[in-house]
């Protein structure tokens, strides 16, 4: 009998307890030894046809008879009262269908059915940042909708604002809501030991002042939804990591049974963290879809996207590290401020490297998400670690050079066997292992302390160029939790199907489910077909996020295969006459000890059937916690006349438990390198003084191009967790992107001595502190 | 040939895509990548950014790579354009593509039309580049998702 069990859910560093219903399991961990036939091997993409063809659809690639197009008109004010709206000329102009804004939303049904975090509403009054939704135009075609928003009349009562977290977060700065700047009302703190004490035990103490760029998740796919009505059921298309949770909320505003509504993210292009749930395009394009009885388009531009759809916020850390002799960490304090922009569900989690990356008893941390007239925070692949592992492993090298350390040993001497928290154990812990083979791998013993006389002796110039070389660690979750649920058909054909509401964001989710089916049905790959990302093919699936989708549904998968297998191993035992025990499939054939046949000819015995196997995910062991870990090692050269620093090479080395297909997990560790590549050289938003982007484009906000791209080498631990799951797996999306950046800055200072604070350390940066010291400043 | 249009005007004109003759009407401000998307359903290339800075919107103008989103499609007229779904002939993968699936050059997919079409075109031209060659000639077609490492190793695999 399936039973309702209590189970711990962490995504992206907020923990909570859930209920979760699971059935009795089915399966038992593989070993860690087991050679397994298909999971573990580099298969391509089982997708990969349609991705190179054309034939995958996007959201964006929806094209419906009579669609109508919506667009939103946005505030050019940072913080205003709206005084008036006048859409009589708008409304006046041919094909447009209907305008919503905060005056008049309250006259279409339902909405008061949806709230959203924090004070925010479809539109607010006052708007909070340049680029806030003011009004949304719907019309037969975008030309006309850009036109009508053109000629919507809104008088505005300019009010006071803030840009900046730290100023935003004193008491006499403007306010943004009823309840004050700070995200959930109050400061997030924590603290262990004594960490006053641990400063004055201290031999050596290193501060310091860290500042992080606003880091835009630029998908080339914009946020996007397609709604259409049929009179029965609403359909939407939509560009998302979480259909069931686009599914409820459309539901919900239009007081519709959840099966009324049927979400289909079939291919998504890019989302990084930023597409969970409904966005408000999407209830509104809902709403219009279901009042005209048409199909609506609601597309963001370029423009709107990187404007309001979201960030890694900017930060500023205050950090302070105090450690004895010998390295052994005596206190870490952190105070850091979060701008979250003008809206946030949640304060990211960027003092979480701080309290569980390394064995120190006295931690103390105060992190403040503060709200500012500027846009919104949206979360982006490991939200807050990037930042807080940017701050920690910077101070960590400035402490090894005090303490004449090496790095990397420092690192190693407060390594913690146990989660430092709370002392539980780990279900597998491949830090030190990370350590060890990324070293190995880039040669850190020779590059980092050979060669030069003295550890902190120059590095020399040549040809224009100098050459450095630094490392950073790795902590974060991804776990996996239930709820998830999976079916597997097989048909007489000898075919299979896995179903399953998850969603593929490019990570590979269809291929490693179909390598899962297929090893543990034993069918060959080509045999297993995988229908996700629509509500009404599958059963429920989590959000894809939080580096949990293998890691959740992959175990469920497993467990709805062997329920099919068993059943399929009962019918071939009653057509062969054996007993079940003395059979076993293996690539398509049942064998018996002395016949084999293929699963086809035995399924031809019957007419007509269909297997169905179903599975969930088991909750995760309670005595432990769960993490995944790793290093990443970098060699970086610095054209020191023209500040440019070109990154050469990458390790990475991660502990993401049993890898499911080392092809597709490659390519998950190289972008989240490049990413992080980005936020360290690259990536920032620019505001004015008013607060309104001046690069809210492609072409000056700068990502990584195959131009700027490093080797990047993938050495991947790859040791099965039997305690985390039946696949032994823990999540690899967001791994990759943690160190990085850090590593990178600590590259830099091994090349030209030169400690940078504050991120990106664009080319301006490196210019003036090399000029800086050549004055000798 | 240039000639003047008034912009109410529409304009019928014939563009050989895919090697199949197309007659379309068209305003003098359309741009190619709408003609291609909107009036013939060929979906595969994607508009992103609009502004000819990411290249996802990359096809083929008698061979050579264009933004098509900000290409003006009456400058087409009578022109050879080749889309994403006409690389692959008789149902089988062009070279470019069957290398693209077997290095994982791709995750979420939205930038790879325009990367295999911007590396196909390199490719008849310079069949055996080098790695700097391949960098150079792909740098116009940005990808989030970070595929470059394995963008780099299917150009290099190619013809090999």
């Amino acid at each position: 009998m399936p039973k309702l069990v209590k189970t711990k859910v962490e995504n992206e560093g907020r923990v909570t307890e859930e209920y979760a219903w699971v059935e009795e399991p089915k399966t038992t961990p593989w070993d860690v030894e087991e050679e397994l036939r298909v999971v573990g091997k580099p298969i391509a993409r089982v997708d990969g046809v349609e991705r190179v063809t054309g034939a995958a659809k996007y959201t964006t690639d929806i094209q419906l008879p009579r669609m109508v197009h919506g667009n939103y008109v946005r505030s050019p004010h940072p913080h205003a009262r709206i005084v008036s709206i006048d859409t009589s000329e708008a409304e006046k102009i041919a094909g447009v269908r209907g305008i919503i804004h905060s005056k008049n939303i309250a006259n279409f049904a339902n909405v008061a059915n949806i709230r959203f975090a924090n004070h925010r509403d479809f539109f607010n009054d006052p708007v909070r940042f340049v680029g806030d939704e003011v009004a949304a135009v719907f019309a037969d075609s975008m030309e006309i909708a850009r036109a009508a928003a053109q000629k919507i009349r809104i008088e505005y009562e300019l009010l006071p604002f803030v840009l900046d977290a730290e100023a935003a977060a004193q008491p006499d700065a403007p306010q943004l809501t009823q309840n004050g700047n700070l995200v959930d009302g109050k400061p997030s703190t924590y603290a262990r030991g004594d960490v006053e004490k641990g400063f004055a035990d201290a031999a050596v103490i290193v501060e310091g002042v860290f500042t992080t760029g606003a880091q835009v998740h630029s998908a080339l796919e914009t946020h996007s939804s397609v709604a259409e009505w049929d009179g029965k059921t609403m359909t939407i298309y939509e560009s998302s990591q979480d259909v069931v949770g686009v599914q409820n909320r459309v539901a919900k505003l239009l007081n519709l049974d959840a099966a009324r509504v049927r979400v289909i993210a079939s291919y998504i292009g890019g989302a990084f963290g930023a597409k969970f749930g409904a966005g408000k395009f999407t209830l509104l394009g809902a709403l219009m879809s279901n009042k005209l009885r048409r199909p609506v388009r609601f597309v963001l531009d370029r423009k709107g996207e990187q404007i309001a759809a979201g960030q890694r916020s900017a930060t500023k850390q205050y950090l302070k590290l105090g450690a004895k002799k010998d390295g052994t960490l005596t206190a870490i304090q952190l105070t850091n401020y979060n701008n979250v922009g003008a809206y946030a569900s949640w304060n990211p989690y960027t003092e979480g490297p701080a309290r569980e990356l390394y064995a120190c008893e006295n931690v103390q941390t105060t992190s403040y998400g503060v709200f500012t007239n500027t846009p919104p925070f949206a979360a982006f692949r490991a939200p807050g670690f990037v930042e807080g592992i940017f701050a920690l492993e910077a101070l960590m090298d400035e402490l090894a050079a005090k303490l004449k350390m090496d790095p990397l040993a420092l690192r190693m001497k407060n390594y913690s066997s146990v989660f430092p928290e709370n002392g539980r154990g780990y279900t597998s812990n491949g830090l030190l292992d990370a350590y060890q083979e990324g070293a190995r791998a880039i040669g850190w013993e020779e590059k980092k302390n050979g060669k030069r006389e003295t550890r902190n002796e120059k590095r020399e110039t040549r040809n224009g160029i100098r050459r450095g070389i630094g490392m950073a660690s790795q902590i974060w979750y991804g776990a996996g939790a239930p709820p998830s649920f999976a079916i597997v058909k097989i048909s007489t054909d000898a075919s299979a199907t896995i179903l399953t509401a998850t969603q593929d964001l490019g990570t590979g989710t269809k291929t490693i489910l179909c390598q899962i089916a297929a090893e543990e049905l034993g069918f060959p790959i080509e045999r297993i077909d995988v229908e996700i990302a629509d509500t009404q093919a599958g059963p429920f699936a989590g959000a894809s996020g939080g580096s949990m989708t293998a890691s959740s549904i992959g175990p469920a998968v497993r467990e709805a295969a062997a329920d099919a297998r068993q059943q399929l191993t009962q019918i071939a035992a009653t057509i062969l006459k054996k007993r079940a025990k003395e059979i076993r499939i293996e690539n398509g054939i049942v064998k018996t000890r002395d016949s084999e046949k293929s699963v086809a000819e035995i399924l031809k015995e019957i007419d007509n059937m269909q297997i169905l196997g179903h599975g969930s995910r088991n909750p995760n062991p309670s005595e432990y916690e769960i993490r995944t870990f790793g290093a990443q090692f970098v060699e970086v050269a610095v054209d020191v006349e023209t500040g440019e620093v070109r990154v050469e090479r990458v390790v990475a080395s991660h502990d993401s438990g049993r890898i499911l297909n080392p092809l597709t997990v490659s390519s998950q560790i190289e972008g989240g390198v490049l990413q992080s590549m980005g936020f360290a050289l690259m990536e920032q938003r620019v505001l004015d003084a008013n607060g309104a982007s001046l690069n809210a484009n492609l072409e000056g906000y700068h990502i990584p191009t195959i131009a700027d791209t490093p080797k990047i080498e993938t050495h991947m631990i790859d040791r099965a967790d039997p305690l985390a799951n039946n696949l032994g797996v823990k999540g690899v999306g967001e791994p990759p992107i943690i160190p990085t950046a850090g590593a990178i800055a600590n590259a830099i200072y091994d090349a030209i001595g030169v400690r940078f604070y504050d991120a990106p350390i664009t080319r301006d940066k490196v210019l003036d502190a090399l000029e800086r010291m050549e004055r000798g400043d | 040939m240039s000639r003047i249009v008034k912009s109410d005007e529409r304009v019928g004109i014939e563009l050989i895509v895919n090697g199949e003759r197309e007659r379309v009407n068209v305003g003098p401000s359309r741009f190619l990548s709408d003609v291609l998307r909107e009036d013939l359903g060929l979906t595969g290339l994607k508009v992103s950014c609009g502004m000819a800075n990411c290249g996802a919107c990359t096809v083929l103008v008698d061979g050579t790579p264009v933004y098509s989103c900000i290409t003006l499609a009456l400058d087409c007229e009578g022109r050879a354009i080749t889309t994403i779904e006409g690389l692959s002939q008789d149902g089988e993968l062009h070279p470019v593509q069957r290398a693209f699936v077997e290095y994982d050059a791709l995750q979420c997919g939205f930038c790879t039309s325009g990367q295999i079409l911007s590396m196909t075109a390199l490719l008849e031209k310079n069949p055996a580049p080098t790695e700097e060659e391949l960098r150079q000639a792909m740098s116009g077609n940005l990808c989030r998702c970070g595929a470059y490492v394995k963008i780099l190793q299917a150009g290099m695999n190619v013809n090999r």
